[in-house]
């Protein structure tokens, strides 16, 4: 909201700087964005502006009001002209080519001299040839032979549009020549961002009122005093309210015998300062006075309705009829939803209420009649029609922030006089007002305490009641000192304050606000301590992030945002798509982010190939939710996962080795760190068994198994998968892991095996194997035959060659054995030697290779 | 004999300083001290000497030798040390050649940033709880304060799914109704931190998903006074120890009061610079009261409990603390930008 401070001074006395004003109103909740000087210069020495600040300076020496006294047809140039103008020092030449002042020319002496505003060279103005506001220096010109002594200034010179068409004409009671156009005009705009539970200050008068309460001035609103002569309006149109819910108060008032036309300059200035486009002295009042109050207008042609009506008018508000239609001003035809109220009259719809005037009934410049409406309307049903019309308009923009219906009769009466001020005729006497559905009025019991309870800090009450007042609440106290209770009535210009803890909540932030959030102290939580809960998932997904990056791998964070295009590029050509539902976006902001992904592992690989070009090797995971819909639940589950990729070295080489020193990343690689993190998670070791999955190698895939459920999977990218993702590695491993189940299988505690005091055994044994006899079983054989002496058992060597044979392979182990209370004697060693060799004949046919 | 032993003695010790290596020193071991030596030649000759001169003449070949052998040490490490320092230098290293380093993965920004948050409320007694992402209309915003086509819903652009009243949370405040409602009657002190999502075009400035951390303070005696010694307490932990906050009035549905609160710019200290505008303070995160609407549907009495409520952006905070200057480099996840974590 555009704040012309000249404008709001009408109302209330700044006794501030602009910098400290804006401050003030800053913190109280009404955020000052911007500070906009037009005309006026921005003051020196302002090297930590806390918002942006922008101007236009209008010299004093140099811009000044010049007085029109004759236009001539240029010599030379049928589309110029040359005007004589009184800048105060003399009558000057300017040429102009203006066409607003090319009816004048060769008209003579004007009878009354035009007000327009000039400039002298030397004066930095808007550039007009240029799209926002770049200044220029004004030089003195020969106009195709005329010099031009004097720049008659557009609203674009001055900065107080983009209008570059015609120059600005002042009204006739402006200042005399010469008097420097910033006293006369120069002003300070601030721009406010309203927040939507302050709509009320979305107006002139709201944020004057502000100032008020802020600065301790006095608010003086503008009157509503109207001279009226004519028939009285009751007798001129009724008015019908079907939703009294949805439109709670209809006014209306009319004025006859109208003359359309520009308004005059300082109603213009205003609006273009505030940042609207003037169009013509009806339409500027209803702007204007919605400006001031906050109460949108609208004015309707009364020949239009009478006419419609064949007769008196009758103005009735309801919903629409099926397939009802209407064309807007902005001439789209609307398919109107079944809450869209609408002002209809007894042939039809004329607008949407509260939001935009429809084409038929819309004043012209050949109005004579204008019934002016002011209503009140339901503020979430204007928002629901804003919304499904997608119709944004300073009325709806209003009436969606609610509006009390207390403002209309007052707006209405206000810019009635206004308009008959400036456009002439005689007001009908009195107004038609309906209003079936009055809002109560609000009262809250403001206890003292409760106001100390919410701020930690006791506020004396007669500064407690001095800001509520000044805000316009009628207070009423009883009692003294913490004890004292308020008796609150709020305003009606106001609907965002409730009833009971709520309206105590509502105005204990208005005292806050204005007594000044700075002023409250900064105190420790007194309140005992929560009980503690227990947080282990956390703990542990955080710790699993931590053994994974200090493993070497680098985590990301993907979009959980994709496609199912997307994922199925993890899955080999030709694999059945993922037939679970998606969580899908209504409204996606791109087709390329619709839904909620199901896997991890496409994200992972996604970022594998973005990397790829500039790396030669890459270990990445990631730890996050995936979204499963669940049939006849309306929420998805959200189970955690966690995805690996490794692809090339998993170390460097050195710069002594040729760089050659590192072996791509393969399967056991990846199981490595699986089983490094198992281990350190201290579970019970993960199980792998050949598996099957459309994303990895047939051959070269495994399932990965935890207390006998299944855990995930892990392989080798199927080489389809890999080159669709354009990952330029000869092999990339990849594993997705249920997280949930990984964690949940952690024990709280562990016990540490004490250190024997007596020497380990170590052994090697080698078994020759068929080829199809898996390692595992083989070591699970060893486990299961040496019993509890033995500590440890590792694959150490895996040999084919002619000397075993075809289809035959040598596994060997290194084998530990280690008793806590001595030392094993070599006959205790040969015993188990014995046992574990029987067992790996029994259990897989594979003999000790000698 | 004497003379003798005298003689091959000064021989002896005159020809050391010579010895310049292991070997020679042996050569000159045998030849000193050994069995043919001048030395060893003078006590096999001790016999033939009269017993009164035995003794002392004796006395004088063992010292001798002892001074020999002793002789032959000192040069025997001489030699050795000597030899050292040749490998020694010879072993020189190039310093200046590159380290190598442990190759190890990082955590990503967001984590770290999440965590270093988690970490300064953890100490203030604030536990971390997590909830959903896709939501209900009525948790995101019914609950908290937000009726259906309430204007307050238009600073937070939402998606919907398809799903009717199912939409991707907007904010982390919905696990402010879950938390309330699972913990109540108890005092709560939670932050709530996780994946957030707005229907906004992507640019360097907006994202689609955000973390958001949210934080809430229930209990029988919480006032805005402590919300402000709180929240300034965290950000003396976050920002540094001198730093100064202030709190203005703002609007969010689901507290009253409400505030945004600042701190002074940590790059200039408040007295302008590029990331804060020329300013000097930063806008760091919205807090306030704990709306009554809002408790209530949390479980708590409005008349008997009170709290507080903040929430923050930790991509928003590690952008100012990295100087990063496009928020997209978070989910593009290029790994020359992640290792600099």
């Amino acid at each position: 909201m555009r704040v012309p401070l000249g404008w709001v001074r009408e109302y209330v006395e700044i006794g501030l700087p602009v910098r400290e004003l804006a401050r003030k109103l800053t913190f109280a909740g009404l955020e000052v964005e911007a500070v906009d000087y037009l005309g006026l210069p921005e003051p020196a020495g302002d090297e930590r502006p806390e918002c942006k600040v922008t101007g236009v300076a209008w010299e004093p020496s140099l811009v000044v009001v010049g007085e029109l006294v004759e236009v001539e047809p240029h010599p030379d140039a049928d589309r110029l002209v040359v005007a004589r103008v009184n800048d105060g020092e003399g009558v000057r030449t300017s040429v102009s080519g203006a066409p607003n002042l090319a009816p004048l020319a060769g008209t003579g002496p004007l009878a009354e001299p035009l007000k327009v505003a000039v400039a002298r060279p030397g004066a930095r103005l808007v550039d007009p040839g240029q799209r926002g506001r770049r200044l220029k220096r004004l030089e003195p010109a020969t106009i195709r032979g005329v010099e031009s002594r004097l720049m008659i200034c557009s609203e674009k010179e001055l900065g107080l549009s983009e209008a570059h068409e015609g120059v600005l004409v002042l009204d006739a009671d402006a200042p005399p020549a010469g008097t420097p156009l910033a006293e006369a005009f120069g002003d300070v705009v601030l721009d406010i961002a309203i927040t939507p539970n302050i709509v009320r200050n979305a107006s002139i008068l709201g944020v004057a009122r502000e100032i008020a309460a802020l600065t301790g001035a006095t608010l003086e609103p503008p009157s509503t005093a109207v001279e009226a002569g004519g028939p009285p309006v009751a007798e001129k149109v009724t008015i019908e309210i079907r939703q009294p819910e949805l439109n709670p108060r209809f006014t209306a008032t009319l004025l006859e015998g109208a003359a359309i036309g520009p308004s005059p300059f300082w109603l213009r200035h205003r609006l273009l300062l505030a940042g609207m486009r003037p169009i013509s002295n009806v339409v500027d009042v209803t702007n204007y006075v919605m400006l001031e109050l906050g109460q949108p207008l609208h004015a309707f042609d009364y020949d239009a309705l009478a006419r419609r009506a064949g007769g008196t008018p009758k103005i009735i508000t309801r919903l629409p009829e099926a397939g009802e239609r209407l064309t807007t001003l902005d001439g789209e035809e609307r398919r109107l939803d079944e809450f869209t109220v609408l002002v209809a009259d007894t042939a039809g719809a004329l607008s949407i209420g509260g939001i935009m005037g429809g084409a038929d009934s819309e004043v012209s410049d050949a109005t004579v009649n204008v019934l002016l409406e002011a209503a009140a309307w339901n503020f979430l049903n204007i928002r629901r029609t804003v919304l499904s019309q997608q119709l944004d308009s300073e009325a709806g923009y209003r009436f969606s922030r609610g509006v009390h219906p207390a403002m209309a009769p007052r707006a209405n009466l206000r810019a009635i006089e206004l308009m008959r001020r400036l456009a002439g005729g005689e007001v009908a006497a009195g107004m038609v007002d309906v209003a079936p559905l009055p809002p109560p009025e609000v009262v809250v019991t403001l206890p003292q305490a409760e106001i100390t309870r919410a701020l930690g800090v006791e506020i004396p009450r007669d500064e407690v009641v001095g800001i509520l007042e000044a805000l316009e609440f009628g207070v009423e106290t009883e009692g003294e000192g913490e004890g004292a209770v308020l008796t609150v009535t709020v305003p009606d210009h106001r609907l965002d304050v409730g009833q009971g803890a709520v309206g105590v909540a509502d105005l204990v932030e208005e005292i806050a606000r204005v007594w000044g959030y700075e002023r409250i102290p900064e105190t420790q939580i007194h309140d005992a301590m929560p009980p503690q809960h227990d947080n282990r998932a956390l703990e542990l997904e955080e710790r699993c992030r931590d053994l994974l990056a200090a493993m070497g791998l680098q985590e990301v964070v993907s979009y959980r945002l994709t496609t199912p295009e997307r994922e199925a590029a993890a899955l080999r050509p030709g694999a059945e798509p993922d037939p679970r539902p998606y969580v899908e976006l209504q409204n996606p902001i791109s087709s390329e982010r619709r839904v909620m992904r199901h896997a991890l592992l496409p994200s992972v690989l996604e970022v594998a190939a973005a990397n790829a070009r500039h790396r030669d090797s890459l270990a990445l995971f990631e730890i996050g939710p995936v979204y499963l819909p669940r049939a006849g639940e309306p929420l998805p589950e959200e189970p955690g996962r966690l995805a690996l990729v490794l692809a090339g070295a998993l170390s460097d080489g050195g710069w002594d080795d040729g760089g050659d020193g590192a072996r791509p990343a393969d399967l056991y690689d990846l199981k490595g760190v699986l089983e490094a993190l198992a281990a350190d998670l201290h579970l019970p070791p993960l199980e792998f068994e050949r598996g099957r999955h459309e994303a990895f190698h047939p051959g070269r895939a495994a399932a990965v198994r935890l207390a006998d459920e299944p855990l995930g999977e892990l392989g080798e990218l199927h080489p389809q998968v890999r080159d669709g993702y354009g990952l330029p590695f000869e092999r990339v491993v990849a594993a997705e892991l249920d997280l949930e189940r990984l964690l949940a299988a952690a024990p709280e505690r562990f016990a540490v095996q004490p250190v024997s005091a007596f020497p380990p055994v170590v052994e090697d044994l080698a078994f020759v194997v068929g080829e199809a006899i898996a390692a595992a079983d083989v070591e699970r054989s060893i486990a299961d035959a040496a019993g509890g002496l033995l500590r440890d058992v590792s694959l150490f060597d895996l040999y084919r060659g002619d000397q075993l044979g075809d289809g035959l392979k040598s596994l060997a182990f290194r084998l530990t054995y280690q008793a806590e209370d001595r030392t094993l004697t070599d006959g205790e060693v040969a015993e188990l030697r014995r046992e574990i060799v029987a067992a790996v004949a029994a259990a897989t046919g594979g003999r000790l290779r000698e | 004999m004497l003379e003798e032993l005298k003689r091959a003695e000064a021989e002896a010790l005159e020809e050391l300083p010579a010895v310049a290596d292991g070997q020679a020193l042996d050569a000159w071991r045998v030849r000193h001290l050994g069995k043919k030596s001048a030395l060893k030649r003078a006590l096999a000759g001790l016999g033939r000497l009269s017993p009164e001169e035995r003794p002392a003449a004796g006395r004088e070949a063992n010292r001798a030798q002892q001074r020999l052998e002793a002789a032959f040490e000192r040069r025997r490490e001489e030699l050795e040390r000597a030899a050292l320092e040749v490998s020694l230098a010879a072993e020189a290293l190039d310093v200046t050649l590159p380290g190598r380093r442990p190759r190890r993965g990082r955590l990503h920004p967001a984590t770290h940033t999440l965590r270093r948050i988690a970490a300064i409320w953890a100490e203030m007694g604030f536990q971390v709880y997590r909830s959903r992402e896709v939501e209900t209309d009525e948790l995101n915003f019914q609950l908290l304060n937000f009726p259906p086509f309430h204007p307050a819903r238009e600073m937070q652009d939402t998606f919907f799914t398809t799903t009717p009243d199912v939409i991707l949370r907007t904010h982390t405040s919905p696990g402010q109704i879950h938390a309330m409602r699972e913990r109540c009657p108890e005092p709560i002190r939670v932050i709530l931190p996780g994946m957030c999502y707005r229907y906004e075009q992507i640019t360097a400035r907006s994202e689609i998903q955000f973390n958001q951390v949210e934080g809430l303070a229930v209990g029988p005696g919480i006032h805005m006074s402590d919300l402000k010694g709180t929240l300034t307490d965290f950000a003396r932990r976050m920002f540094g120890a001198g730093t100064r906050t202030r709190f203005r009035c703002s609007h969010f549905p689901f507290t009253e009061p409400s505030a945004e609160m600042d701190i002074e710019c940590f790059l200039c200290g408040g007295a302008g610079c590029r990331v804060c505008k020329h300013a000097g303070w930063l806008e760091i995160l919205g807090c306030g009261m704990v709306h009554p609407v809002v408790l209530a549907n949390g479980g708590y009495d409005p008349q008997r409990f009170s709290g507080f409520a903040f929430g923050m952006g930790p991509e928003r905070i590690a952008m100012l603390r990295h100087d990063i200057q496009d928020i997209r480099s978070f989910w593009a996840n290029d790994l020359r930008f992640l290792e600099q974590f």
